[in-house]
């Protein structure tokens, strides 16, 4: 249900289309920024508050959230994600909205985005962390 | 008008997520996931419980249906009204003449699969995609909305990593292409 919900924003802010992904990457519009910008902000302020007020989830659990950890692939595998980015105008997420929206090609995208995930995880002992 | 639009929602899904499962959210990780449902092939790296994790894959799986509801449902415009700057560019220096839809169709049509410029942005693209988040641990969602709001600085390394490699593909790979 959340998943539809944040689909449907993605979609309708058009963050799913190529053409916005260009124009971010060519600095000629704040579009992008400020939805990411205001994402990061909405996001900041509640992770503060839950985490001030220790708040509990649903399920009764205390809200952790695991710390991400730095290896060398955080800025090689972004740098490599940051060229698919600009070449496929899409991160995952809106990779399934522009399937749902009815783009063809999504689905050989999704296809050969498994097929990197696939082959990360084969060569992973061998690449540099 | 922002708001109307809805964009801070998007940052909203953090704590819904936190508060209703107590989940991060994080959409290149239901990738891993399928690749160690459907072909795990002994590699360690994808022999684990992925059923534990099957609220993810329900969630892309939503934001496929939102995708459809968003597009197909509630309309949408022919044409995503980018900047004059970026269409003359992209005339100029890709050749792009139709603008519609929510990506070029010169580019991301299934018949361009027929020449090399399909299988650039379609196939290596999307391969591109799939390793680059998972050797470093997240995408837009994971690293840049969910770890930026939570202060990972691992996350903003990440961040910058994704516009290195954005900013190179758009400046320098790009007028090489074409």
């Amino acid at each position: 249900m959340l998943g539809v919900l944040f689909g449907l924003i993605l979609t309708k802010s058009e963050v799913i289309s190529w053409w916005r992904i260009q124009e971010m990457f060519r600095f000629q519009s704040f579009h992008l920024y400020g939805i990411i910008g205001s994402a990061i902000l909405v996001g900041l302020v509640s992770i503060q508050l839950i985490k001030r007020n220790h708040v509990k989830s649903l399920n009764g659990e205390p809200i952790a959230i695991a710390d991400k950890k730095y290896n060398h692939g955080t800025w090689i595998g972004g740098i490599i994600f940051g060229l698919g980015w600009a070449l496929t105008g899409a991160c995952p997420g809106p990779l399934f909205a522009q399937l749902g929206s009815g783009v063809a090609g999504a689905a050989v995208l999704i296809l050969a985005a498994l097929a990197g995930t696939w082959t990360y995880s084969a060569l992973r002992e061998k690449l540099p962390h | 008008m922002a708001l109307v639009r809805g964009r801070p929602l998007i940052g909203l899904t953090v704590p819904a997520l936190l508060l209703i499962g107590n989940k991060a959210l994080g959409i290149s990780s239901s990738l891993r996931h399928v690749c160690a449902a459907c072909v795990p092939a002994g590699i360690p790296f994808l022999t684990y419980n992925w059923r534990a994790e099957i609220w993810n894959l329900f969630f892309v799986l939503g934001i496929a249906v939102g995708g459809f509801l968003g597009y197909q449902v509630l309309g949408h415009p022919d044409t995503i009204a980018i900047s004059a700057e970026t269409v003359r560019d992209l005339k100029a220096q890709m050749g792009l003449t139709d603008f519609s839809g929510l990506l070029p169709k010169e580019l991301f049509a299934l018949e361009n699969l027929a020449n090399w410029k399909g299988w650039v942005f379609l196939v290596l693209g999307g391969f591109l995609v799939g390793f680059g988040t998972r050797y470093a641990g997240g995408c837009t969602s994971g690293h840049a909305i969910s770890g930026l709001s939570n202060l990972q600085w691992v996350s903003l390394v990440a961040v910058i990593g994704f516009f290195i490699g954005g900013l190179l593909m758009t400046w320098v790979f790009y007028p090489l292409l074409f």
